[in-house]
């Protein structure tokens, strides 16, 4: 098989889920997003995995036991990530990560004495996605 | 084997290569479908066919074991939360005119470029490289296995102390939250766990074993 089919395979699914991660606003469907991202990385891993293998008679089997631990380290996050969702969601009854702006408030009143509140986005996942946007 | 790979050719592909040609077709239409969608149930369904197709590529990748591990794990276990979060969120049955931000075009504009450049990138680095999928499967559970706990032992354990922390890191986020209401409401904030939290723990907990 050719190497590039999984390769390109692998940076459309890549792609696709940035374009999720960037532009939905629920947060569990950033969280869909952030799957579809990991398991690109997943094939990317298990074709070169393959290729290797049989190429370089590389014995490690490095790509698959590496994808193996991306999938249990994508378990624990999508957990922690829906309990963080439900928190917030229980807390101030949405899941939208466009109305989840406290820094923005925060530097809305005390903005004069606070310059740099850009920077001091806490580290909820909302706000990465709210940085990843502005950036873009 | 690089004899072999010398025969191969752009216009001649085996059937491996069209089989997936065509799954990665679907795997990558469901995938678009995923995050272009209004119906939010919609898209974790749609989810679901773009890991099976994933896994189907793995199949024919010849990484049998991390197939099935994608099937137990992700369209087992992580499909299902994502629909227990979208339960208790209480998302919509239908369309939602919300569920995509304003900056969509930007996203759009960045995923292209992204896309184009990887693209560009992989194919024109990998042009002349060609997986020799014959002979024994590369990625059988047995060989697998065998690397897996001859080198990287460490890792896979390093790897249960890392579920453990995520497994009792979901439990804290559950009940702090609701100790909190329960300060909020007058009660002691030491409280039993409460019934509401307590199946998407024990979906937390599946879904990291």
């Amino acid at each position: 098989m050719h190497l590039a089919y999984p390769a390109v395979l692998s940076a459309l699914l890549f792609c696709t889920g940035l374009y999720g991660v960037l532009a939905r606003r629920n947060a569990i469907l950033v969280l869909m997003s952030v799957e579809l991202m990991l398991n690109a990385v997943n094939l990317n891993l298990v074709a070169f995995d393959v290729w290797l293998s049989r190429t370089a008679e590389e014995t490690l089997h490095s790509g698959q036991a590496l994808t193996l631990f991306t999938i249990a380290i994508a378990a624990a996050e999508i957990g922690i990530g829906l309990a963080i969702v439900l928190a917030v969601h229980r807390n101030r009854g949405t899941a939208d990560i466009d109305k989840l702006r406290d820094s923005a408030e925060r530097h809305g009143p005390d903005g004069d004495h606070d310059g740099t509140d850009h920077d001091a986005l806490t580290a909820e996942q909302s706000d990465e996605a709210e940085k990843a946007e502005a950036t873009a | 084997m690089s004899l072999a790979a010398a025969t191969h050719g752009f216009l001649s592909p085996t059937g491996v290569e069209i089989a997936f040609l065509l799954v990665g077709l679907v795997t990558f239409g469901a995938a678009i479908v995923t995050v272009t969608t209004r119906q939010l149930v919609h898209a974790a369904l749609w989810l679901v066919v773009t890991l099976g197709g994933l896994a189907v590529e793995y199949l024919l990748l010849t990484a049998e074991f991390i197939a099935w591990v994608q099937v137990l794990i992700y369209v087992g276990s992580v499909v299902v939360l994502l629909l227990f979060g979208l339960m208790l969120t209480r998302a919509p049955i239908g369309r939602s005119p919300d569920a995509d931000s304003g900056n969509r075009w930007a996203a759009l504009t960045v995923a292209v470029a992204a896309a184009a450049a990887l693209v560009w990138v992989v194919v024109d680095a990998f042009r002349a490289t060609w997986i020799d999928l014959d002979g024994p499967a590369a990625g059988s559970t047995e060989a697998t296995g065998a690397s897996l706990f001859q080198n990287w032992v460490l890792p896979f354990e390093a790897l249960s102390v890392l579920l453990l922390a995520a497994l009792v890191g979901a439990i804290v986020l559950s009940r702090k939250a609701k100790a909190e209401a329960a300060t909020a409401s007058g009660s002691t904030p030491s409280g039993s766990t409460p019934a509401g939290s307590t199946p998407v723990t024990r979906s937390e907990k599946e879904g990291t074993r």
